[in-house]
């Protein structure tokens, strides 16, 4: 931990910061139908992607029919891609029908959980059509879900909560395709290469001989961040040269993950009309992400650099580590592996605790909101009032959802590991590391599935039918379970009524912040506490010891 | 629902994974080739030896060396050990490059290492050493060659790219280019 580390990490905080509002201001407007500088541009590409796909854009939708819009275009992505993925042949090898499957999985649930190497595996029309253009899909599907979320809060005693198609489409044309011309040119700039050459041979200094494999890199590297992908072109996603060049390219990858789902949460307090619970929102993403840096930090004081590049640092990786493991996007610019056992133990506990920093993109804003519900909720019990949020009464069956939708992530995630740990098929996959550090590498493995991150403890052999069937379940249950629930959630809310605010629990202030980081944390420790003390904390005594 | 849901899913592949990337192709082609085409450097000869970004192996006693690489530079692929911090192999890796720096570099055992100088890389490409690494490496390189340490050692202090306003990122030296700069200093070259 340096002083200029430290710097790094307030400039960044900072710059996210000055963004919220501007951002947050514009998704308002795109998704109100505002009237915004692209529209002699977008609106003309809209209407013919409407005329195309027979969508009457005056249709609105109930949250049940935007839920079966929700998971139908997630498998029609999920299925073109899988088939992408199989007829590389006779080009290139074919993915196995498990590995294909995974990666169609992991792609369009924005995971993009890699049991491949990218640049040997993948050919440039397979990672442009199929991969890149799945990063842009998926993640508008998500920001889809969190704009139609947003709606429900807002909603006063209606029925519909958006048109998912509209949502899908103005996502890309307004906000992810802009944004990804200025910043894929920008990253080109700083070094990432941008071409359709075959591999470089060239004979080194020194004499040897070197191939150099690139492509077309900069078409995936910055939507990977802005939709909360991660996916790499390189096996080293990351932290490959070419795919992340300097200190000032990681910066702006780290702000395409980080400021659209920063920005969301002034869009939630602007469209619902209580901006101050916007802002709370937005201080408990921070304290969050600044407590899993202080961590970070921490852990790694005497971390060494095995598994970190120079140009980043030991503070440059934990930035990193920390912005991608709660902004549900897998591209590390460090080896997870090779961390301290409680530095690699923070982004674990990140994406356990729902990746609700920023977190992925629209998953995080309804992630937090649904943390902020059940902290009303159990407030309510002890002071013994129906809770209530932004005027609307949580009932029975909204407590309920929300319970729900806290428990699908333990009920996937342990039992997952549980199998892995105790078959020969799970155990299989370490083949490096064993001991504590082998429970680590598997819980983490389905922890990152199911939380749509996608980053690993990479010496974990995933690539075996077990896992490629395993995670893919989790991703599943991550991405289609959450969403579904979020979305039922906002089309019973929008229903009722608003009620004033007279005698519930003030969720403006500052309090009400320390309520929604209390029941992050004590629900994540009541649930995680024992594998916790399994993998990282014995790893990191026995170190110590 | 099905009809949109594939139409919407082809159409929208076709923009963002065709008319997208040909765009940025296009942009990077004509305003910037040389990053857009991997960025590759050549030496006074004229021949392309590398990429400013992508590490390679030196092995001669007349370069700078970069650090351990879990993929031998190989930049067909791209890797870490995935060592966990615990295991006895990283210890060992850790003890082995140890050795070898010393040994190459003619350093006492008592000799304080940088940390990269002895730790595989996240890519198996870093392209930088530390300063600290470069420092250590200056009295072999200049042994090797017909120059002066005092000429080696502000080379290395002008190839050292500092921290962007201070804060971003950390000190470092592209080794390549470091090395391509020492054979314009020297271009004679000893026999192999």
């Amino acid at each position: 931990m340096t002083e200029r580390g430290i710097a790094q990490d307030i400039l960044f905080l900072l710059i996210v910061t000055a963004l919220v509002r501007p951002s947050g201001t514009y998704l308002a407007l795109v998704f109100t139908g505002g009237r915004t500088w692209l529209d002699p541009i977008a609106r003309p590409v809209e209407r013919a992607l409407y005329r195309l796909a027979r969508i009457d854009p005056e249709r609105q939708m109930t949250w049940a029919e935007y839920a079966t819009a929700f998971v139908v275009f997630g498998l029609a992505g999920t299925l073109v891609l899988y088939a992408i993925l199989r007829v590389q042949a006779p080009l290139a090898t074919p993915l196995t029908p498990d590995l294909a499957a995974n990666t169609a999985i992991s792609f369009s649930t924005t995971t993009t959980w890699q049991a491949y190497a990218g640049e040997t595996t993948m050919r440039y029309a397979t990672q442009l059509i199929g991969l890149a253009g799945q990063n842009f899909i998926a993640g508008a599907a998500g920001l889809a879900v969190g704009i139609a979320f947003i709606r429900g809060l807002a909603g006063d005693g209606v029925e519909t909560i958006g048109n998912f198609w509209i949502d899908v489409v103005r996502a890309i044309l307004w906000v992810l395709l802009p944004l990804s011309v200025a910043g894929g040119i920008a990253l080109m700039g700083l070094g990432v290469p941008m071409n359709f050459d075959p591999f470089t041979h060239v004979t080194t200094l020194d004499g040897a001989a070197q191939t150099i494999a690139q492509g077309p890199v900069a078409a995936l590297e910055f939507i990977k961040q802005l939709g909360t992908n991660g996916g790499g072109f390189f096996n080293a996603n990351g932290a490959h040269p070419y795919e992340n060049p300097s200190a000032v390219a990681n910066l702006l990858e780290m702000l395409a993950i980080a400021v659209l789902p920063a920005a969301l949460t002034y869009t939630f307090g602007r469209v619902t009309g209580h901006r101050r619970d916007g802002w709370v929102l937005y201080g408990v993403m921070v304290a969050l992400f600044a407590a899993g840096l202080g961590a970070g930090h921490w852990a790694e004081r005497h971390g060494t650099m095995e598994g970190k590049e120079v140009r980043f640092g030991i503070d440059g990786s934990v930035l990193t580590a920390v912005t991608t493991s709660n902004g549900a996007t897998g591209s590390t610019n460090a080896a997870d592996d090779s961390l301290t056992p409680l530095g690699g133990a923070v982004p674990l506990v990140n994406m356990l605790l729902g990746e609700i920093a920023f977190g992925g993109l629209g998953s995080g804003l309804f992630g937090i909101v649904i943390v902020a519900m059940l902290g009303l909720f159990l407030t309510g019990l002890m002071i013994g009032r129906t809770p209530q949020y932004l005027g609307k009464p949580l009932g029975g069956l909204e407590v309920r959802l929300i319970v729900l939708y806290t428990l699908v992530m333990p009920i996937t995630v342990l039992p997952l590991t549980a199998l892995a740990l105790v078959t020969r098929a799970g155990l299989a996959g370490l083949t490096v590391n064993h001991g504590p550090h082998g429970l680590t590498e598997i819980w983490f493995a389905y922890t990152s599935a199911f939380a749509n991150n996608g980053q690993a403890f990479s010496a974990l052999n995933a690539n075996t039918p077990f896992y490629n069937i395993t995670t893919a379940v989790a991703m599943m249950a991550g991405r289609f379970g959450l969403g579904v629930i979020a979305l039922a959630l906002a089309g019973i809310l929008a229903r009722a009524p608003k009620r004033s605010a007279a005698g519930a629990v003030p969720t403006d202030t500052a309090l009400f912040g320390v309520i929604i980081i209390g029941t992050a944390l004590i629900v994540g420790a009541l649930t995680y506490a024992a594998p916790l003390v399994l993998g990282p904390i014995v790893e990191h005594v026995r170190a110590t010891s | 629902m099905l009809w949109p849901a594939f139409s919407l899913t082809g159409a929208l592949l076709l923009l963002t994974g065709v008319a997208y990337p040909a765009l940025l192709y296009a942009v990077g082609r004509i305003t910037m080739p040389w990053a857009a085409g991997g960025s590759l450097v050549r030496d006074h000869s004229g021949r392309v030896v590398g990429s400013a970004y992508i590490g390679q192996a030196f092995v001669s006693a007349r370069y700078f060396h970069g650090r351990p690489s879990a993929v031998a530079y190989d930049a067909a692929g791209s890797g870490a050990s995935n060592l966990g911090p615990t295991n006895p192999a990283l210890a060992d890796s850790i003890a082995h490059a140890g050795e070898r720096f010393r040994a190459t570099n003619g350093l006492a055992s008592t000799t304080w290492l940088p940390s990269d100088a002895v730790t595989a890389s996240a890519s198996g490409l870093d392209p930088d050493i530390s300063p600290e690494t470069a420092a250590l490496q200056i009295d072999r390189v200049t042994a090797s060659r017909r120059t002066t340490t005092g000429a080696v050692t502000a080379l290395v202090e002008a190839y050292t790219r500092r921290p962007v306003l201070g804060v971003i990122g950390e000190p470092r030296i592209n080794v390549l280019r470091l090395n391509l700069a020492l054979d314009s200093l020297d271009p004679v070259l000893p026999a192999r």
